[in-house]
């Protein structure tokens, strides 16, 4: 069941036949960058206060998180290496001693991680090509079309025309929200494990707290 | 004909011929995958019962993801994490048989003091946080050691990050 402002990418056949359950939800919000209001900064502190180290040892033992471990280990990344996006936020409260406010977007997204432990990433509307999807890397094709190359058979999100990022690793250089973003593009990528409602309500999360809704 | 009849009816099984069998990869995988599943949720499990204990390793090396693991690299990342679970696992038992001594001695040392001269025991020592500790000292110092009257002194634990009790008052210079 997808809500109406919700879009379901494409998953190219051969990473489907793959991984039957992996799946891109995305939406597109009008919103720009700018400095977190009192309200998501209160919130910031709410989420700081509920996140003990008791808490963050045992994240990987939870349904979603450990999901997403388990994707990480398929696709052969190392997630003590490489931390899952869950992880790296709690791994960064216990070390930072709270969740400093960075800006709405950011601010945004990490609060729906850490709600509903599920990643999302931003881009920037104008700068994409058609809908998102979730396909393989082609033979000497680069990042962002002019960017770093990519491996052979890498997991890449892209537009209708090329990688826009690299799966839960980095993003191509100026598809991302920059400062004069006016529309950004928040995707979310579920695996198996993972419940429909968690990635829905971690894109209504992000788009609340970036619309001011919260 | 006879020959033939013979042959036929003579109860020796008929070879089939020889078709080449190609495996089905994809069962091989979705299963290989299951595997990690598990294997990651045991490793799961332990990470959260070593706890807080260090020194241990749960590295697992990457396989320069994300990508589609070809079915040979499957098997050997299955075999990496099921490694690291049973090494692991025999090193928590070690560890913990040790802690289990530990907390046995702790027992003597509180029933028989003058028999455990001078050892002290840390909460690491029995797989526990903080910085409390059970140390055997002689009472009235070397009174005490030359009387054999010896005591378990319990440490308070760790120091409190904001001090004891709440913060002093600024100094305020009354003026009239």
């Amino acid at each position: 069941m997808i809500e109406p402002d919700l879009e379901v990418g494409w998953v190219a056949e051969d990473l489907a036949l793959e991984f039957p359950e992996l799946r891109l939800v995305y939406m597109t919000i009008e919103a720009r960058p700018r400095a977190s209001p009192p309200e998501v900064r209160s919130r910031l502190r709410t989420l700081a206060d509920r996140y003990t180290g008791g808490k963050a040892v045992t994240l990987r033992q939870q349904a979603v998180p450990w999901a997403y471990r388990v994707f990480f280990r398929q696709v052969g990344i190392d997630p003590d290496d490489n931390r899952t996006p869950v992880e790296a936020i709690a791994l960064e409260r216990m070390r930072a001693g709270g969740f400093p406010s960075r800006n709405i977007l950011d601010d945004a997204l990490l609060i729906a991680t850490v709600e509903t432990h599920v990643p999302i990433l931003a881009f920037d509307e104008d700068r994409l090509d058609g809908p998102l999807g979730l396909r393989l890397a082609g033979d000497d094709e680069r990042l962002g079309g002019s960017g770093r190359p990519l491996s052979s058979r890498q997991v890449v999100v892209a537009d209708a025309d090329r990688a826009v990022a690299v799966l839960f690793l980095d993003t191509a250089e100026g598809r991302g929200v920059h400062a004069r973003t006016e529309r950004i593009r928040l995707a979310s990528v579920q695996v198996k494990g993972v419940p429909d409602v968690s990635v829905e309500e971690a894109l209504w999360i992000a788009r609340e707290t970036l619309l001011g809704e919260v | 004909m006879a020959e033939v009849m013979e042959r036929r009816y003579s109860g020796t099984p008929v070879r089939a011929p020889r078709v080449p069998v190609r495996p089905d990869e994809a069962a091989a995988r979705r299963s290989l995958r299951e595997q990690i599943a598990h294997l990651e949720t045991e490793l799961g499990a332990l990470f959260c019962s070593a706890y807080p204990r260090t020194g241990f390793d749960w590295h697992v090396s990457s396989r320069g993801g994300p990508r589609v693991l070809s079915l040979v690299e499957l098997e050997e990342l299955r075999d990496e994490l099921a490694n690291r679970l049973s090494h692991n696992r025999r090193i928590l038992g070690d560890r913990t048989y040790v802690e289990e001594l530990n907390r046995c001695r702790i027992e003597e040392m509180l029933l028989a003091p003058e028999e455990h001269k001078w050892v002290v025991i840390r909460n690491e020592d029995i797989g526990e946080r903080g910085c409390k500790s059970w140390h055997v000292r002689p009472r009235f110092g070397l009174l005490g050691m030359l009387m054999n009257w010896w005591r378990v002194r319990i440490s308070s634990g760790c120091p409190l990050s904001r001090g004891r009790g709440p913060a002093p008052r600024p100094l305020t210079v009354r003026t009239t």
